[in-house]
């Protein structure tokens, strides 16, 4: 019977390892509604639901007892989430007003949730923790088991929409041999306990639940690839050594013959850098320093920024640091910086351009940074998101030598730069692809469509193009050229990035181990086979299939 | 009516755990206490979840206020806790 020839889908991988079995899913969670019945006096149900939060907050102090390590810091502070008081006197609101009671614990959530989605990151993945208290009350409350973890006797790949730190806490142990979720992002729980039981994961992956309960799906914790009913020759045992599971590489990024690539870090916090710094990172590709201005009335003064900056400058030492400027766009709106209502934000005013109608939110920025590597006594590189043409480019640079800030570069990611990329290294010193803008506005395709996912691959031949040409402007100009995207994560696509003239890869830190050796195993010329080999296929699926094979005649002669 | 100024050291923040050690410190007061940072208005500091939303960063400064007997000494004790990187 022919199943689901579906193509492979992809998240992001965030614990490696590659394994293959079916696929079992978490039983879904009862859905609250303002149509159930209405439970008895408020006074009587104000008392039932406080009995279901205190259980379901009991509940979880026992699973955090059993658990320990990472797991029951994780279940603790769940628990904490159910006994919260403003959250019950929201609920409690909902039902004076005569809703369910399950539903007004629901209501009560989703409003903390939206508040929690508003501040994005880390806590922003925590509104799974707190959808997980209401799942768990609801089911106290209606009288129920809680859906648990599958255990049908023999190994399968977990999948769910997310999944809570209770429900992951129960993995070790169990039938389950690797996981992917639709949604969750690099440190959502199940990132993190993945990675901790050493469990293949994939989050972030869309489409996955569309996969039949069943179905033997291939999961590469490395590269995010979700391959349902792979053929048989990519079918390696569940315990099989993963072929993506690197040997350690020791020291700098280079490849084969020598040729060094820089592997850096993309940050968000200063946590973040504190973590990416205990880890061999050669320094931070990519700082997005939006998480500093969000959920902010008012702008950051200069001097909380240096602070900010100043710490992650500390942390990374002699290491080098590209700090982007604030990226915001009507998409991600900041209340002090009205850019007012777009009908296509992602083609409007956002990154250096925001900085025409508030030059003084760019100043800030820079003053801040320039006073930041004045108070660590070391250099730090800056670069402007959104950059069309060499003049945007050249009145940035002198704006931020203006604030005594030495390395000035840009992103590239609208093809008018990339085409162009030879006259902006005239004026700046160094330039940095992102990869996941650069494919939407080259292929027209929103980063946010699933259904358009085949036209965001990074493969795709018209993207390559545009690397090759900024990596040949780089290397005329003597001219360092980095990629910050999603790209340069996945280890073949890295080494036909070094191929195209790329000089250093920026990735979560996560991922540097299995690019290092990637590269490692490969030399700069081979490096360049690929790209050759990748760019002239028909199309982004043929690209990847090209230099995979190319890659292992290149490594079996070698 | 004591109040205290003290600059997070949790070198993440106030987010989830911190946050959630900090609510438990102040529940275990039994007296009620805000926290304020610049810009927003004071949340209950016994709430996990209003502690989180505040979204406080490393460095911040948060403004203690309780009432009742013995808010000094309650004060002093939480901002003892937040002046230290548990992680540290």
């Amino acid at each position: 019977m022919p199943t689901v020839r579906t193509t492979v889908l992809r998240g992001r991988g965030v614990s490696p390892g590659v394994v293959h079995a079916p696929l079992a899913r978490l039983a879904a969670p009862l859905v609250t509604s303002a149509a159930d019945p209405v439970g008895a006096e408020p006074a009587a149900e104000r008392v039932r639901l406080r009995q279901a939060l205190e259980a379901v907050a009991a509940d979880l102090t026992a699973r955090a007892d059993a658990a320990g390590g990472p797991c029951a810091d994780i279940l603790t502070t769940t628990a904490a989430m159910a006994l919260d008081p403003t959250l019950r006197a929201a609920a409690e609101e909902h039902l004076e007003r005569g809703c369910p009671t399950a539903h007004a614990l629901t209501l009560a959530i989703e409003g903390f949730c939206a508040r929690l989605d508003a501040l994005g990151g880390y806590l922003a993945e925590r509104v799974t923790d707190l959808r997980d208290v209401g799942h768990r009350a609801a089911a106290h409350l209606a009288g129920v088991a809680m859906p648990g973890i599958p255990a049908p006797g023999y190994p399968v790949v977990l999948v769910a929409r997310d999944l809570a730190p209770a429900d992951t806490a129960t993995l070790e142990g169990g039938d389950v041999v690797a996981i992917v979720t639709e949604e969750g992002g690099p440190t959502s729980h199940t990132a993190i306990l993945a990675g901790a039981l050493g469990l293949p994961a994939v989050v972030g992956c869309p489409g996955i639940m569309a996969v039949p309960e069943g179905v033997t799906v291939r999961v590469d914790g490395t590269t995010g690839e979700v391959e349902p009913d792979p053929p048989a020759a990519r079918r390696v045992g569940p315990t099989a050594a993963a072929p993506s599971d690197p040997p350690a590489v020791v020291g700098p990024g280079s490849t084969a013959d020598g040729r060094p690539v820089a592997l850096l870090s993309n940050i968000g916090t200063v946590t973040d850098a504190e973590r990416a710094a205990a880890t061999a990172s050669e320094g931070v590709g990519l700082f997005r320093t939006e998480f500093l201005f969000l959920d902010r009335r008012t702008r950051p003064d200069v001097d909380e920024q240096a602070r900010t900056y100043a710490a992650v400058l500390r942390a990374f030492g002699a290491r080098r640091v590209v700090v982007r400027t604030l990226d915001a766009g009507s998409d991600k709106p900041l209340p002090f910086l009205p850019l007012g209502a777009e009908d296509n934000p992602a083609l409007g005013v956002r990154g250096l351009r925001t900085a025409t109608a508030h030059p003084a939110v760019l100043d800030d920025q820079l003053a801040a940074l320039a006073a930041a590597a004045a108070g660590t006594a070391r250099d730090v590189d800056v670069m402007a998101p959104m950059v069309a043409t060499v003049e945007e480019a050249e009145r940035f640079a002198v704006r931020a030598r203006g604030h005594g800030l030495r390395r000035v570069g840009v992103m590239i990611e609208v093809p008018a730069a990339a085409l162009r990329a030879r006259e902006l290294l005239e004026v700046v010193d160094f330039v940095s692809i992102g990869t996941n803008d650069l494919g939407q506005y080259t292929m027209a395709a929103d980063r946010c469509s699933g259904a358009l996912g085949h036209l965001l691959d990074p493969w795709q031949p018209a993207v390559l193009d545009l690397v090759a040409v900024v990596g040949e402007a780089g290397r005329a100009a003597g001219k360092p050229v980095g990629v910050c995207g999603e790209a340069a994560a996945d280890p073949l696509l890295a080494a036909v990035l070094v191929g195209l003239g790329v000089s250093s890869l920026s990735t979560a830190p996560t991922a540097r181990p299995a690019v290092h050796a990637a590269l490692h195993g490969l030399s700069a010329p081979c490096c360049a086979v690929l790209a050759d080999r990748a760019r002239a296929a028909r199309g982004a699926n043929a690209a990847r299939t090209t230099a995979a094979r190319t890659r292992d005649e290149l490594v079996g002669a070698g | 009516m004591p109040t205290r100024t003290v600059t997070v050291a949790s070198k993440v923040g106030l987010h989830a755990r911190p946050a959630a050690t900090f609510t438990r410190a102040v529940a275990g007061s039994g007296l009620p206490v805000t926290i304020g940072v610049a810009g927003k208005d004071p949340v209950d500091a016994a709430s996990v979840l209003a502690v989180m939303t505040l979204g406080v960063q490393y460095g911040q400064e948060v403004t203690l206020h309780a009432e009742g007997d013995g808010a000094t000494a309650t004060l002093n004790e939480l901002v003892a806790l937040l002046a230290t990187d548990h992680d540290a």
